[in-house]
């Protein structure tokens, strides 16, 4: 890859001399949700011609701060943004992007996948913008023109989908600063372009190409804000980086003179060194279940153990793989090789399917509620009852009376509010209807119950009744598997974590080791050490 | 210290409102058929409020009340069939073939037409299910190439003298002063009913339409339960085939197209009511004979008979406008 930008917009050393006005400027910035401070008077500064990077863990208010970026949340009254020193209103309305220069990539991205790669680029231009007919000769050329400027080899007729993933992701970051570059054209002042994680899914080689663009368009007098989880990219790319942690800007450094050791400081809020270790006591556990060789899409070969009674947490950055694990295991996505062994069995995990899971006693809770675990429009009593509906069909008929009894009677168990089988599923909160499907699973006695993002959208007290449920029957010998990027939740019901880096689990954390900054820092931890053991 | 009981109060007030309401849209569509046949007793005070209309109504109408439950069978697991009314057609003509030209018992007819459901219904399943083909698509094509073949094979004819016995066992007897065939169509709703309400199968068919995804990740076969549920729908509509060539005594290639759309209308109309929200048996039923009086009633008024294709597009358009207002507007699970 070199040049990919043939012509160096001429605006560098003219309207955006660096050092000059910052593109960005946000003071004071707070969000609160009812009772809980999401943001809390942050201020950062992008200036003109750099790439800027934004870390922080889940729950440091990084995506509250894009969410108010993209106009999406109006945050508290008292905030400031300049752009390019010119003072915007908040909240940011739709039409300031364009007019502002400032465009997002988003880490779907946002392309048509079924369209080509000349819709996909001169969509506005096409779709948006009023006209009687499409010059599609003209508009070819424009596209190629682009395509060409940022050295693209993509043929324009390819759908999207055809596409890499490399090619996607620099098409969609193409597609956004051409946007920000017409604006800019106009009005002489440099754009913003914020690219939200685009790189997780991506080779290593192809986030090299990212960043080359990256670059490319910092050099060209824009500033670019990188959005990431992983500190080693950010240390590559960007110029400097601001942190967050806890709804507050816990530093802001130069990248260049910072350590990967600082980076993670920031992060968690404490020093390596001064990581306690506070968490449960180490037991051992008799075995339980055992995967060897589980291996799917997005996920090379690994192995996995649960003891009898054992809580195991999954857990690594996003696009790590480890939030595959249990729907692999589960059959709810092909496995490509692997067993499980379950007491004395093992069971091939090629061909498993989620009805001979569940009659070899597993149990899964996805975390897309809606769409893979409960149906909203059936009752409660239905959706509870659903794996086990045969075992109510009695003298020829099914026991509706009963059914709803028993629907009573767990609801009651697990705190369902308000307790009534016959409402549908969508008449209940988020944290109600999770109890709804964790009852499910629960009566059923499993052995191995995996679950992911178990709390998410889940109210605090909700959370603490389903860690109970959790390790009460973990007490009873079933054993656990929780996939979550929540630091904090895995430390207060695991027994040990396996932390996930590409694919492979990079270290795994037991007994007094299992406390939130651990297993944090681990996580970041990851990528470095691995690199370092694959040198 | 008086807040909280007159809080209960209130609460308990609202639900007995609420109960009320239900029990209202339960019972909406009953009432307003009741309130159209006293509309069409006063228009027509000598004709229209008679037994023998009834009669005729109920046995008339009993081959279209078989194809609405036929079309709720798929769309409660999530599939179109648009194909039940050629199917119908299908039925009755093989039987008007096999048994009045080419001579075989009738027993063995009825047999075959069944039969012919199933191939249907598989030959549905396979482009619906396994080549993933929407159903609406394919089960729109099949109307079309089955229309074809029966044209065909009765060259565009109507075909008379089918075996007396079937004409006798559908419309040959009363009960209660209604004809059999009533009888078919009524069996047919308990039958359907009790599968839905009653029997595990019912519960997963309605899974698998209003979450395939939900229903696979809880151990259902959903494959199974679609292809299952479009078989069953042809096979109905085999049937109701059956007892159309009952009631006419013989068969055409083209009258029996003109039940999709009431039968449609009807399915979702009746899912406005008894229980609503819900693709239902009672519902489809009761809907069927809201139609049907509605249409009688308009031809003993002496309408053309443009305003029954206005009335059959109407009432479907309608009906389904109600159904979702009664769903609260949530989009259809059907796509």
């Amino acid at each position: 890859m070199q040049s990919l930008v043939q012509t160096p917009a001429p605006s560098r050393a003219g309207a955006s001399p660096k050092g000059g006005a910052p593109t960005l400027s946000l003071t004071g910035i707070s969000k609160t949700f009812r009772a809980t401070r999401a943001l809390d008077d942050v201020s950062l500064e992008v200036r003109p011609g750099e790439v800027h990077g934004l870390l922080g863990t889940n729950g440091s208010g990084k995506s509250t701060l894009i969410k108010i970026l993209a106009g999406y949340h109006a945050p508290d009254p008292g905030g400031r943004l300049l752009f390019n020193g010119e003072e915007v209103s908040l909240p940011l309305a739709a039409s300031d992007f364009r007019r502002l220069g400032m465009s997002f990539v988003h880490q779907n991205l946002g392309l048509l996948p079924s369209l080509t790669v000349l819709e996909n680029l001169r969509l506005k231009q096409i779709a948006v913008e009023p006209h009687l007919r499409i010059n599609w000769r003209a508009e070819k050329a424009a596209a190629q023109a682009v395509l060409d400027r940022y050295g693209l080899d993509i043929e324009q007729w390819r759908r999207v989908d055809e596409l890499d993933a490399v090619n996607r992701a620099l098409l969609a970051i193409v597609r956004a600063f051409e946007e920000i570059r017409e604006t800019c054209e106009v009005t002489g002042k440099p754009g913003l372009l914020l690219l939200d994680e685009p790189t997780p899914f991506l080779p290593e080689e192809g986030v090299k190409r990212l960043f080359v663009l990256m670059r490319e368009i910092a050099d060209s007098g824009s500033s670019v804000m990188f959005i990431s989880h992983d500190i080693d990219e950010v240390m590559e790319i960007t110029d400097r980086a601001t942190i967050l942690r806890d709804g507050r800007v816990s530093g802001s450094v130069e990248t260049k003179s910072a350590t990967h050791g600082e980076m993670i400081e920031l992060i968690i809020g404490r020093s390596l060194a001064a990581l306690s270790d506070t968490g449960p006591e180490l037991r051992s556990f008799a075995p339980g279940a055992r995967f060897e060789g589980l291996a799917g899409p997005g996920l090379p070969p690994c192995d996995i153990e649960v003891g009898e009674g054992e809580i195991v947490g999954l857990t690594g950055l996003i696009g790590s793989g480890y939030d595959r694990v249990p729907y692999l295991a589960f059959g709810a996505t092909p496995a490509e090789a692997g067993s499980l062994t379950l007491g004395d069995t093992r069971h091939p995990l090629h061909g498993m399917t989620p009805a001979r899971a569940i009659n070899e006693g597993l149990a899964l809770l996805p975390g897309d509620r809606d769409a893979k675990s409960g149906v909203p429009t059936l009752s409660i009593a239905d959706n509870m009852l659903l794996p086990d509906i045969s075992d109510w069909f009695r003298g020829l008929r099914l026991r509706n009376g009963a059914m709803r009894k028993e629907a009573r009677r767990l609801g009651e168990v697990y705190e369902v509010r308000p307790n009534d089988p016959d409402r549908p599923l969508a008449s209940l909160s988020g944290g109600n209807a999770q109890k709804v499907l964790i009852a499910r699973w629960m009566k059923r006695k499993p052995k191995l119950l995996m679950l992911d993002e178990p709390t998410q959208g889940v109210d605090v007290g909700t959370r603490a009744r389903i860690f109970d449920a959790l390790k009460a029957e973990a007490a009873e010998g079933m054993s656990v598997l929780c996939a979550s990027s929540d630091a904090e939740q895995l430390a207060h019901i695991c027994d040990r974590v396996l932390v996930f880096a590409r694919g492979r689990v990079v270290r795994e954390l037991r007994g007094p080791e299992v406390t939130k900054d651990h297993i944090t820092q681990a996580c970041y931890a990851s990528l470095e050490t691995q690199d370092r053991s694959q040198k | 210290m008086t807040d909280a009981p007159s809080a209960a109060y209130d609460e308990e007030r609202a639900r007995i409102r609420a109960r009320r309401l239900h029990l209202f849209e339960r019972y909406a569509l009953l009432l307003v058929w009741a309130l159209l046949i006293l509309g069409f007793s006063l228009a027509l005070p000598n004709s229209f409020l008679r037994w023998g209309n009834f009669s005729i109504l109920f046995a008339s109408y009993a081959p279209a009340a078989l194809l609405a439950l036929a079309i709720i069978i798929p769309l409660t697991s999530g599939d179109y069939d648009l194909s039940v009314g050629a199917v119908m057609t299908l039925s009755s003509c093989m039987i008007a073939v096999l048994n009045a030209w080419m001579g075989l018992p009738i027993l063995l007819c009825l047999l075959l037409s069944v039969l012919a459901g199933v191939a249907v219904g598989l030959f549905h399943a396979f482009f619906i299910v396994y080549v993933r083909i929407p159903s609406l698509v394919v089960t729109l094509g099949s109307t079309s190439l089955i229309s074809g073949i029966v044209q065909w094979f009765t060259n565009s004819s109507t075909i008379g003298g089918i075996d007396n016995a079937l004409i006798m066992s559908v419309v040959g007897g009363r009960l209660f002063g209604v004809p059999y065939a009533f009888y078919y169509a009524f069996a047919a709703v308990v039958v359907l009913w009790y599968i839905f309400d009653f029997t595990p199968l019912g519960r997963r068919l309605l899974f698998v339409g209003r979450g395939r995804e939900v229903a696979r990740l809880n151990g259902i076969a959903v494959e199974k339960v679609r292809v299952g549920a479009l078989v069953a729908s042809s096979v109905v509509a085999s049937c109701a085939g059956i007892l159309y060539a009952g009631v006419l005594g013989s068969a055409d290639p083209y009258s029996g197209l003109n039940y999709l759309l009431p039968a449609f209308a009807a399915a979702f109309l009746g899912s406005t009511t008894i229980m609503p929200g819900r693709f239902n048996p009672w519902g489809a039923m009761v809907a069927v004979y809201f139609l049907g009086t509605g249409i009688t009633g308009l031809t003993m008024l002496g309408i053309p008979l443009w305003v029954t294709n206005v009335f059959n597009g109407g009432a479907l358009i309608l009906a389904v406008a109600i159904s979702q207002f009664t769903r609260g507007r949530e989009a259809p699970d059907i796509g």
